[in-house]
């Protein structure tokens, strides 16, 4: 066939596009956000302390973090949606910070024995079930969005992705979750968004080639 | 790209049609690095054209065409190379045996867009033939076909993701 046919015949089918990438991850990371919300809260609920727990340094630390680390997370993937941007690796130096801020106020304030129970925490399995379950729709909402992008690497822009889903179910686990330890969270949370974000390794490799 | 996005048919033609040289350009300037022959730069050129037209909601509108462009070339580049066996960096001694020998087997040597189509759903290879081969518009085409517009055009663009899918499967 003739470059010039296909050009022709391409330019034919002008009429069929949407909106760009950037407009429907937007959507899409709202979609996730209510999803998870809406998922937790009817099932898990909202931490009945959750006054109290305000008051302190780490539930607030925590929380903190773990939004700090949705919001990266999806800077990170509106960049992977693009094939000409380069990934904006600082945008995770926020939720870094802060958990050193908390691991340091957890040293602080625990004596050197406590420190390995609080890491195990009450409710580690509940966690470890809860977030990528509460991430699967998220991880749907982002990855169906990303259809419309041309990522360098198909597996890669998946992985971001379910860590963009695992970060936004963690930031809704976490009103529920009354384990507070930034030992915890890093353990705990942390394996729960990489199995949402090996998840979406292997999805993108799929669904986002090009 | 704007008008094009917003389904301007003429405007978008002339864009790919501009487009096109400096693809050309790319793609060759590519092959040669790679210590191939410049032929079968218009292979990668209609891959890149067919992939732009299938992304270009991945371009942001308010960012610089050209570096999308780019990227978007030397993905289509380098996925050419990987599948044709080719790593970037051959030396050409080592391929003067295989090239002297006329080994490459004809369904790849002259791939054929309109031979990739076979493989679609009856109805997209009738309106992608009746566009390319025998050179309708829309309307003719549906004319042709006694189908809506709107059929065609969703039919062309199924077709046009489906040849997408298969380029990158084949070979």
């Amino acid at each position: 066939m003739k470059t010039d046919d296909l050009i022709a015949s391409l330019s034919r089918d002008a009429a069929a596009t949407g909106p760009d990438v950037h407009r429907r991850l937007a959507l899409a990371f709202l979609a996730a956000a209510a999803a998870a919300g809406a998922v937790m809260l009817p099932t898990l609920g909202i931490r009945p302390d959750i006054a109290a727990a305000s008051t302190g340094m780490l539930f607030p630390l925590k929380i903190l973090a773990v939004a700090t680390l949705a919001v990266g997370a999806m800077a990170l993937v509106r960049a992977a949606a693009r094939p000409e941007a380069d990934l904006p690796r600082g945008v995770l130096v926020v939720p870094v910070v802060v958990l050193l801020v908390a691991l340091g106020h957890e040293v602080a304030t625990q004596v050197p024995a406590n420190l390995s129970a609080r890491m195990i925490g009450r409710y580690w399995g509940v966690c470890l079930i809860a977030i990528p379950l509460l991430g699967l729709i998220p991880l749907a909402a982002i990855l169906g969005a990303m259809r419309a992008a041309a990522p360098r690497h198909a597996a890669r822009a998946g992985a971001l992705a379910g860590f963009a889903a695992g970060a936004i179910a963690a930031t809704a686990y976490g009103l529920h979750c009354t384990d507070d330890s930034p030992l915890f969270v890093i353990v705990w949370y942390g394996t729960a968004i990489a199995l949402l974000a090996s998840l979406g390794a292997l999805l993108g490799r799929r669904l986002l080639a090009w | 790209m704007r008008a094009a996005l917003a389904g301007d048919e003429a405007a978008y033609g002339r864009l790919l049609r501009e487009l096109t040289p400096f693809l050309r350009t790319i793609a060759r300037s590519g092959l040669a690095r790679a210590g191939r022959g410049t032929a079968e730069a218009e292979d990668i050129v209609q891959e890149v054209l067919i992939a732009v037209h299938t992304k270009r909601t991945s371009w942001i509108p308010t960012e610089p065409l050209v570096p999308w462009l780019r990227a978007i070339t030397k993905h289509k580049l380098i996925d050419h190379l990987r599948r044709r066996g080719g790593t970037g960096h051959v030396d050409i001694d080592d391929l003067a045996e295989v090239i002297a020998s006329p080994s490459e087997e004809p369904g790849i040597a002259t791939r054929d867009v309109v031979k990739l189509a076979e493989g679609l759903p009856s109805g997209q290879k009738a309106v992608i033939h009746a566009m390319f081969v025998d050179g309708h518009d829309t309307k003719g085409t549906a004319a042709a076909l006694s189908m809506s517009e709107g059929a065609v055009r969703v039919a062309l663009h199924r077709g046009l993701a489906g040849l997408a899918k298969m380029l990158r499967g084949t070979v």
